[in-house]
């Protein structure tokens, strides 16, 4: 499993060594054509930093061979926000006194369709953590009414057995994004006080879960700066490249979300993600995985995001809120989760997208499970 | 063999598939381009007749998005069977593709790897019997092997597509010697499809004998697309030519063009 390489590079890395790595080493890296995880640890190191002009033009030519120019759009919706977590960097926090709610199939159906009427095709369905109000089997009656309505259904939700990921991909679903927030135990500990997702191993193993499952697609990351963002990103592509090799047949993507404000006080004594880290990253994320699907989402502000485009970003999410019951002004909107950068319509992430010399692509999936997929 | 390729007037060579008679030997995709808008001049430059396009990527909600609507009104269509990693859904996507009204044409891809999309030749086998029966024109892609070629070629295809290198790679004919292999014994006619990055590796493939070549990514990540269209297209036609020309042999040492001892032969 995935949790024997952390602790075979735990010894491997230590907090010492980034400064360790000269520009010889990043050359030496940037000239070889397929990278090893020592080769990822120096990109990600501060010696690195001289080398982002050099990184970037390789990640640009690596994505253009794999994945032309195009850019995949998708949105989130938000079916509930009950949350039986924690976790000390989300509005969605137990502890918070926020509006609670969740979608009735009815309003699913509303929201369905106001997201579809702007041209967005591929969905990613959301809920907090709570198995009494927002259970696998509320998300399988969610998947079969939004079915008809998408090309692709991914689900962002708290970890699943085997089995229940098995009955959700039967129902529709084509993607699991499943982010493990940080691969530092320790961190993860503190930042996660009570709740379930307090299991880090149940978590960790969440994707092969997915993958086992027939789950053709999965997407993980960190939230970058909980802890030191460069191991975290460090084991975040690990794991992508641990993922592509045990099930080759699954789209492995990576998201890089940072830490967004969000309605509470919690305060990473990590070190911020600054612009700079970010690039960093994302550049680090496409050179050692250059199959990998690269997602932003809309925490990016619309500057950061149209900069970011051309260094490997192969998904963008538009038109997103974090509410629920948002997109059809439902009368029961809950509260945001994490407030959004990049507000901006369906339209104006499309002319942007464009005017950057992409293509936008609504439609980039068949599914060929569901009984009641999208015919023509 | 050389006395059948001096029979055939260049001006009237073409290429038999699916009841068809292709005067281009050059197949185009329409993945990977900057804009739908460009791909009409980029069809029109490379002369192709026959276009292949994802079905996975047809957008039928969005009339502005969708693809097919860029296409000339005489294109053949190819749609593919990308995203599918069994020969069931294969077979699921072609039978989509024609009830949409994309024809009876398809190229297989069965891929089960995401890394090098490399593709999976027995699944591929499995949806062509499926497909040939149904009555599709069947043309399969797949890694350049014999055994399965010809498994391919007793199934029904109306060609085979080996690949060159990795799709997307332009690394050109990394499986020159397989593929020259095919041309040699498999009598359906072999398209080098995937990995050709640059003209010259095009008419490489031609000069082999290789009956046509479907290109995508050299063409929509040049930084003229248009240009690189017309290059492909005269690289095609220039290798195809070279072929039917029949190229001399060749040696390690020099051969003067106008020998001394010339004059014994001319009587």
């Amino acid at each position: 499993m995935f949790y024997d390489q952390i602790t075979e590079w735990q010894h491997r890395l230590p907090e010492s060594s980034w400064a360790s790595y000269s520009g010889v080493d990043v050359e030496r890296v940037l000239a070889r054509e397929i990278l090893r995880p020592q080769d990822l640890a120096v990109l990600l190191s501060p010696a690195a930093l001289a080398y982002l002009e050099p990184m970037a033009k390789k990640a640009q030519a690596i994505t253009l061979r794999n994945f032309g120019h195009t850019i995949g759009l998708f949105t989130p919706l938000y079916l509930a926000n009950f949350c039986t977590n924690q976790c000390v960097y989300c509005s969605f926090h137990a502890g918070n006194k926020i509006t609670r709610c969740k979608l009735t199939l009815e309003q699913i159906i509303k929201e369905g369709e106001a997201i579809s009427s702007s041209g967005l095709q591929h969905l990613l369905l959301l809920t907090g953590e709570s198995r009494a109000q927002s259970g696998p089997a509320y998300m399988e009656k969610c998947v079969r009414v939004l079915r008809p309505m998408f090309a692709s259904l991914g689900l962002e939700v708290y970890p699943l057995s085997t089995e229940e990921y098995q009955r959700l991909f039967e129902a529709g679903v084509d993607s699991v994004t499943l982010f493990q927030e940080t691969y530092d135990e320790v961190s993860y500990a503190e930042v996660h006080p009570a709740g379930p997702k307090r299991d880090y191993h149940y978590r960790l193993e969440a994707p092969d879960r997915a993958c086992e499952a027939g789950i053709s697609s999965v997407n993980i990351g960190a939230l970058l700066g909980l802890s030191d963002w460069r191991r975290d990103a460090f084991y975040s592509a690990l794991h992508a490249d641990y993922l592509q090799k045990n099930y080759p047949g699954v789209e492995v993507s990576i998201s890089v979300p940072r830490l967004r404000p969000y309605a509470g006080s919690f305060k990473s004594s990590a070190a911020p993600v600054t612009d700079e880290a970010l690039v960093q990253i994302i550049l680090a994320y496409r050179l050692f995985l250059p199959r990998a699907g690269l997602t932003l989402s809309t925490r990016e502000s619309p500057q950061m995001r149209e900069n970011l485009l051309p260094l490997g970003i192969t998904r963008l999410s538009a038109g997103s809120l974090t509410s629920v019951g948002g997109y059809s002004e439902t009368d029961n909107v809950g509260s945001n989760q994490f407030e959004i950068s990049d507000d901006r319509s369906v339209p104006d992430v499309v002319r942007m997208i464009r005017a950057k010399g992409y293509l936008p692509a609504f439609c980039d999936w068949v599914n060929m499970r569901a009984e009641n997929a999208v015919g023509l | 063999m050389n006395d059948i390729i001096k029979s055939i007037n260049p001006s009237e060579d073409s290429l038999l598939i699916g009841g068809v008679n292709l005067r281009s030997r050059l197949f185009v995709g329409t993945g990977k381009f900057s804009s739908h808008e460009i791909v009409p001049r980029v069809l029109e430059a490379s002369g192709a007749q026959v276009i292949t396009m994802a079905l996975r990527r047809v957008d039928w909600k969005n009339p502005q998005e969708n693809i097919l609507n860029y296409l000339p009104q005489n294109t053949i269509l190819l749609p593919n069977t990308s995203g599918a990693r069994t020969a069931d859904e294969a077979v699921r996507i072609a039978r989509l593709a024609q009830a949409a009204g994309c024809g009876n044409w398809v190229k297989i891809e069965v891929v089960q790897d995401q890394r090098y999309l490399l593709p999976d030749n027995w699944e591929t086998l499995l949806a062509t019997e499926q497909l040939v029966k149904e009555g599709f024109v069947v043309l399969p892609y797949m890694s350049p092997d014999l055994g399965a070629a010809k498994r391919l070629q007793d199934a029904g295809a109306a060609a085979i597509m080996p690949l060159g290198s990795p799709i997307g790679s332009n690394q050109g004919l990394q499986t020159k010697e397989l593929i020259r292999i095919l041309i040699e014994e498999i009598s359906l006619p072999i398209i080098v499809d995937a990995g050709i990055g640059r003209p010259s590796e095009a008419a490489e493939a031609m000069e082999m004998g290789a009956a046509a070549v479907l290109v995508n990514t050299a063409i929509a990540t040049a930084g003229d697309p248009v240009f690189m269209a017309q290059a492909f297209h005269l690289a095609v036609a220039a290798g195809r030519l070279g072929y039917l020309a029949g190229p001399g042999e060749r040696r390690l040492k020099a051969a003067a063009s106008s020998p001394l001892t010339g004059f014994l032969q001319e009587v």
